[in-house]
């Protein structure tokens, strides 16, 4: 389509008034009539929701009918409605890109409280608009093709069941997990509320199907250290840290670990929190995924400080035999996938409990966190699910639990962690069954929102479990009455009752908060992504696209992206895996024409531009000694366009003549 | 036993001081309590109170202005901040508790015979006149004004005092004291001031309202 | 060198603390540390002025933070914890409440005076470990305190609100400040406890019972004495004996500054640091020291 001449131009204006979310503050009305005298304005309307069905249907009539080649519509961000206004303007047979989008409800109606100013605000925009708007010109939408294999980044619920729906879908899936073994917390636990059934037993077929899936590529102790390219077209690169142990020729029979020369397990092991020893080398879980086993260097007497030192006589690599699985010459190495899509699902870390020194974790032995509450009700926990003290041998009769401990704090994590009111009833049921002991709860609301929560709490009450409303004010060993001598004493205002009281307990357990994880912000920066102001990354839309980014084809779900239970990670894993699946089944995706483009003849070499760009979108063609720029690459944020001092570098949608209108456009009202 | 009803009427409250409570500088964030019970939990006098800080915080926060300032509450409270330190929406009630003091003091509506308040304003009283405390004459003047018997009470330990050198029986007093003087004026004025800011806006409020 | 800070004792180290002052000045002398006294100082504004007007509280604060900083040295020390907490919450107004500055300037400039907010507030517990340093007090050590349990109470005001040189929770600078002269720390959960003291003289029985808790604790955990930092503590704890053994029996365990037995290990004589002035005697030193001490 050729760019009409000034004479030709025919610009239709709508002026929306968003219920009253625009038309409250501002004079639409008003509006309207003063861009009807406007130069090449053929008719300004205001309507009450133009992006209603009628409301388009009106923009796709006038054009037939009024001849219009532009059309300006003045509502809300363009964020929401400009795709729709756009396909409308196509539909009327228009170049899409013959249309411009005015924001007077964030950028006015939302933030003023006088309404003739704002009006007048609405006016000057809408100016800007028209006189932009006649310069612009037809644009190309550009389709690249999507890459079909998808990356998930963590191995927990969220990341398997993710992988697994992509994997069952045959697509090829490669799964990179940091620590050994796939699993996440959810390995951890010994019941799941509400339901009460057992972890284990629903998460382990789900991890040997990843194990063992055609499509999955499961890369474990490793991780993602570089992800450069495009929606469609990602490159990622993937650290492996050495295991020592051959993935391809260990059995998992675990030989090895039988013959250590350590014979006793010595050293504090992580999946059981620290409750439980392992050796140097080990297995995570029984039902670890892979069932490999992995040799820590930091304890392996084969090294020292990490480094390789050969010291050790090496009775595992004899047990082992021709299997030839161990291989202490392993180093980091890194590899390189290309993928079209990927799906982030890194999970959560659980507060500190040490960063509310009142509550005595840390300087108390018998005060525990609730994950390793978790190990030690489990049956295949350190204790085999026997619950004693730390002493090892005395069986709580009193058991206090403390629920929000690091949230709802703004000294320590501010939001709700959603699930702690939830696993401490669950704990608090478990620990009584295991040990017959008297158990309170200290809780500010309770929180049970979820299918069968309520009448799980209902059940709690039932079971003779004791509730106190009120968040503890601190753990203590200072005995006040005999009775307390040797107990740790929680005070707390019962507030229900009226009372402040001070009862002694010989465990207690924190429901610790959940929190993004420390290195939440280093993953964020390389996966290009956003946080919200409490660290968990940030969907594009809260309501209305809450797995999305920011970063097109990049996804989200489970507690990265904030606390929530397995039922909704799980959810939301599925919902990431068929975003992914509408892109890479639709085969392509349509690139904004908002690219920056060099005027060839005209550039001088001096390759200003180059270190600009943050997307590396332009390079240098050494034969013809001109920068070139990578339309695919580029996100059109003009930094370069600005930056050239040759004036080259024209970006669409923003050259000069768009932009001097529209500035001249505001400036025409002071 | 007396038995009485324990209703609250929408004619108890005071409305708007709770308001007008949270509008001081350092008590903004009472309207966040989430009534958790932290700072009754921690406190170390709440043990005697008839309101602990928290119901304190709540009434407050709805006006039950006559059975905050008459509580045994905000005079046991010891100015020990541990309450502060700990509430989880960072409410300074400490200094709450300094606010409704001031408001008890100023309207004379706290508990009879209690010595606190006594000691408050001659503790104030001192200062105005000679700039710093003589703790013993002030300890004195205080009992004998309360409860003279009580004070009668405490000779051991005045004896004590004397007998170990700490009880100085020369009054302390500063060299420039009219200084201090000038610089309370100077506060008063301020507060008279914004008084008179107050009166004039009420004024045009009610002209207004009658113009109506 | 000697190093000079501006001084503010504030009232009751003139009176029942006194003990405090006569043993926190020769202990900093001899720490090469000297305290010059502001010129006309005038009441804090403590704890009870707060309760009549908190404005005119921190006017009365602001007019020593003024003549400290006339006065030119860079930092104030004053040692009595309720000082210490207003002098600091006068300059956070000052610094967070621009309605407070304002009259808090009128006021000042009313007697020509100003006040910029430099000159910080600090607590002799913060000088000498965090300026001082422990290294230079334990080459000071003539007669180490080896043997001697000590419960370590601080109280609230130096570590509440605004915990400044050490943590809120669990405090050590007095703890470490005590080993390095030779003492044994014992476990004391009570350290920051209100002692009570705001309320002893009026509402003797809560009063009293904070003290009592306190006394009762370190006795239980098997200290020879009460190490405080606050005049008004050290009163609560130490002056009301007699009452606390009438409804509660006795609690008999000394209370004495931690400058006094800084002091000691320094080798200077407890009549001149004060130690005759305590209600409850400190026992004679243990042995390998075999001059008694106490009254
Ligand atoms: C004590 C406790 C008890 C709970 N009990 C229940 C319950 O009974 N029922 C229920 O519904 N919910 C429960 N929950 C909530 C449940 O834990 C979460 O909903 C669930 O674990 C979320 O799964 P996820 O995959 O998002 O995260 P995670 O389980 O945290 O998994 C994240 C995975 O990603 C890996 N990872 C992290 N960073 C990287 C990286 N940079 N690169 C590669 N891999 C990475 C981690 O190693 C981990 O394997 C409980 C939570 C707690 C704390
Ligand atoms: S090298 Fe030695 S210490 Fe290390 S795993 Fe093998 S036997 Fe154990
Ligand atoms: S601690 Fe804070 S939030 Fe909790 S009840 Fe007290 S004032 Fe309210």
């Amino acid at each position: 389509m050729d760019k009409p001449s000034k004479q030709t131009v025919r610009i239709g204006f709508y002026i929306c008034h968003c219920g009253s979310n625009i038309a409250a503050m501002v004079d639409c009305p008003a509006v309207a009539r003063f861009v009807g005298t406007l130069p090449h304005v053929v008719l300004s309307r205001d309507y009450k929701y133009m992006c209603s069905d009628p409301g388009q249907e009106l923009i796709q009539k006038d054009i037939s009918e009024h001849q219009l080649n532009r059309v300006v519509v003045a509502s809300c961000s363009p964020l929401l409605h400009e795709h729709t206004f756009r396909g409308a303007v196509e539909a009327g047979g228009l170049n899409p890109f013959f249309f411009h989008m005015v924001n007077i409800r964030e950028h006015d109606s939302w933030v003023h409280t006088d309404p003739a100013e704002a009006t007048a605000k609405a006016k000057e925009l809408a100016h800007a608009a028209i006189m932009r708007v006649a310069m612009h010109k037809a644009l190309e939408v550009k389709k690249v093709p999507v890459h079909p294999d998808v990356l998930v980044v963590g191995g927990g619920i969220a990341g398997i069941h993710a992988a697994l729906t992509l994997a069952n879908a045959g697509k090829k899936v490669f799964l990179v997990e940091r620590e050994p073994s796939i699993g996440g917390h959810m390995a951890q636990f010994d019941k799941t509320f509400p339901t009460l059934d057992c972890a284990a037993c629903i998460l382990t077929p789900k991890m040997s199907a990843v194990g063992t899936h055609p499509n999955i590529t499961l890369l474990s102790y490793s991780e993602v250290t570089k992800l450069d390219g495009y929606v469609g077209n990602y490159t990622a690169t993937v650290k492996r840290k050495p295991r020592y142990i051959s993935e391809d020729k260990c059995t998992g029979c675990q030989e090895c670990i039988a013959n250590c020369v350590y014979k006793e397990p010595k050293f504090p092991d992580e999946f059981n929190e620290g409750l439980g020893k392992r050796k140097p080398v080990y297995i995570p879980f029984p039902q670890a995924t892979p069932q490999v086993v992995v040799i820590d260097p930091q304890t392996c007497l084969n090294f020292r400080n990490g480094e390789l030192t050969g010291k050790c006589k090496k009775s595992c690599v004899a047990a082992c035999g021709d299997k030839e699985a161990i291989d202490f010459s392993q180093t980091e190495t890194f590899q390189e996938l290309k993928v079209g899509t990927v799906i982030v699902t890194t999970g959560f870390q659980a507060f500190d409990a040490k960063r509310m020194p009142q509550y005595g974790y840390g300087k108390f032995p018998n005060v525990y966190t609730a994950l390793e509450i978790e190990r030690l009700v489990n049956t295949s926990g350190p204790t085999a699910g026997h619950v004693v003290l730390r002493d090892g041998k005395t069986e709580p009769r009193s058991i206090g639990i403390i629920h929000c401990v690091g949230s709802r704090d703004k000294k320590t994590n501010r939001w709700c962690s959603r699930v702690c009111c939830m696993f401490s009833l669950k704990l608090a049921h478990l620990l009584k069954e295991h040990t017959g002991a008297e158990v309170y709860n200290f809780y500010i609301d309770m929180r049970a929102p979820g299918k069968g929560y309520e009448e799980f709490y209902d059940k709690l009450l039932e079971e003779g479990v004791h509730f106190i409303r009120g968040r503890v004010g601190e753990v203590t060993d200072w005995a006040r009455t005999p009775d307390e001598e040797g107990k740790l004493v929680i005070r707390v205002e019962d507030t229900l009752a009226g009372y402040v009281r001070r009862i002694p307990f010989d465990m207690v357990v924190l429901a610790t908060g959940l929190e993004p994880h420390a290195d939440a912000q280093d993953v964020r920066r390389m996966l290009n992504m956003s946080c919200g102001s409490e660290g968990f990354f940030l969907e594009r839309h809260p309501k209305l696209a809450p797995v999305s980014t920011f970063t097109e084809g990049i996804f989200l779900a489970g507690c990265c992206q904030g606390p929530r239970d397995i039922p909704d990670t799980v959810a939301q894993a599925g919902a990431a895996a068929a975003e992914a699946l509408a892109l890479i089944d639709k085969g392509f995706i349509e690139q904004e024409p908002n690219t920056a483009f060099i005027l060839e003849d005209e550039c001088c070499g001096c390759k200003s531009c180059i270190p600009l760009c943050p997307y590396t979108a332009i390079t240098f063609d050494a034969a013809n000694k001109k920068a070139v720029i990578n339309e695919a690459l580029c996100k059109g944020c003009g930094t370069c366009v600005a930056a050239c001092p040759s004036g080259t570098i024209v970006q669409n949608l923003f050259d000069d003549e768009e932009i001097f209108s529209e500035i001249e456009g505001v400036l025409a009202h002071e | 036993m007396k038995i009485e009803r324990t209703i609250k009427y929408e004619a108890d409250r005071v409305k708007g001081f709770g308001d007008e409570v949270s509008s001081v500088p350092g008590c903004e964030k009472l309207q966040a309590c989430i009534q958790c019970g932290t700072c009754s939990g921690v406190c170390p006098l709440s043990i005697y109170m008839d309101y602990s800080p928290r119901q304190v915080m709540a009434m407050v926060r709805s006006d039950f202005k006559n059975e905050v300032l008459t509580s045994h509450t905000v005079w046991l409270c010891a100015s020990c901040y541990q309450c502060t330190v700990d509430c989880p929406r960072e409410i300074r009630i400490t200094d709450i508790m300094y606010e409704l003091k001031q408001r008890a003091l100023q309207e004379g509506i706290y508990p009879k015979k209690f010595s606190i308040p006594v000691l408050a304003k001659e503790f104030y009283k001192m200062v105005y006149r000679y700039g710093r405390v003589s703790e013993n004459l002030l300890a004195m003047t205080m009992f004998l004004k309360s409860s003279p018997l009580e004070a009668l009470k405490m000779w051991r330990l005045g004896l004590g005092l004397i007998l170990r050198g700490r009880f100085p029986l020369t009054l302390e007093k500063i060299k420039r004291r009219d200084e201090l003087g000038r610089m309370m004026k100077v506060v008063d004025q301020v507060k008279i001031n914004k008084l008179h800011d107050e009166l004039k806006q009420a004024r045009q409020h009610v002209a207004a309202r009658s113009q109506a | 060198m000697t190093t000079k800070y501006s001084y503010f004792p504030g009232c009751s180290l003139k009176g029942i603390g006194r003990a405090y002052e006569e043993s926190l000045l020769p202990v900093l002398r001899a720490l090469d540390v000297e305290l010059e006294e502001l010129e006309d100082w005038n009441c804090c504004g403590a704890t009870a002025y707060m309760a009549i007007d908190e404005v005119k509280a921190c006017v009365l604060a602001s007019r020593n933070l003024a003549m400290a900083e006339k006065l030119g040295h860079k930092e104030l020390v004053a040692p009595c914890s309720a000082c210490y907490l207003v002098l600091n919450k006068t300059k956070h107004y000052l610094q967070d409440s621009p309605a407070v500055r304002g009259v808090i300037e009128k006021a000042l400039a009313e007697v020509n005076m100003t006040y910029s907010g430099n000159t910080p507030v600090r607590h002799p517990l913060d000088v000498m470990i965090h300026s001082i340093g422990l290294d230079a007090i334990k080459q000071r050590v003539k007669r180490p305190l080896t043997g001697l349990k000590v419960a370590p109470y601080y109280g609230c005001q130096i570590v509440r609100p605004y915990s400044t040189f050490d943590d809120q929770y669990n405090p050590t600078t007095m703890d470490r400040l005590l080993e390095a002269i030779g003492c044994t720390i014992v476990h004391f959960p009570l350290k920051t406890r209100c002692c009570g003291a705001s309320l002893t003289g009026t509402l003797p029985e809560p009063g009293l019972l904070c003290a009592r808790d306190i006394l009762a604790e370190a006795i239980t955990r098997g200290a020879d004495l009460i190490a405080t930092v606050c005049p008004l503590c050290q009163f609560n704890l130490d002056g009301y004996h007699d009452k606390i053994a009438k409804k509660w029996g006795p609690h008999r365990i000394p209370t004495v500054y931690f400058t006094q037995l800084m002091g000691l290990a320094f080798g200077l004589g407890e009549r001149e640091l004060g130690l005759h002035r305590g209600f409850v005697p400190m026992q004679p030193l243990p042995a390998p020291v075999p001059v008694g001490v106490g009254v």
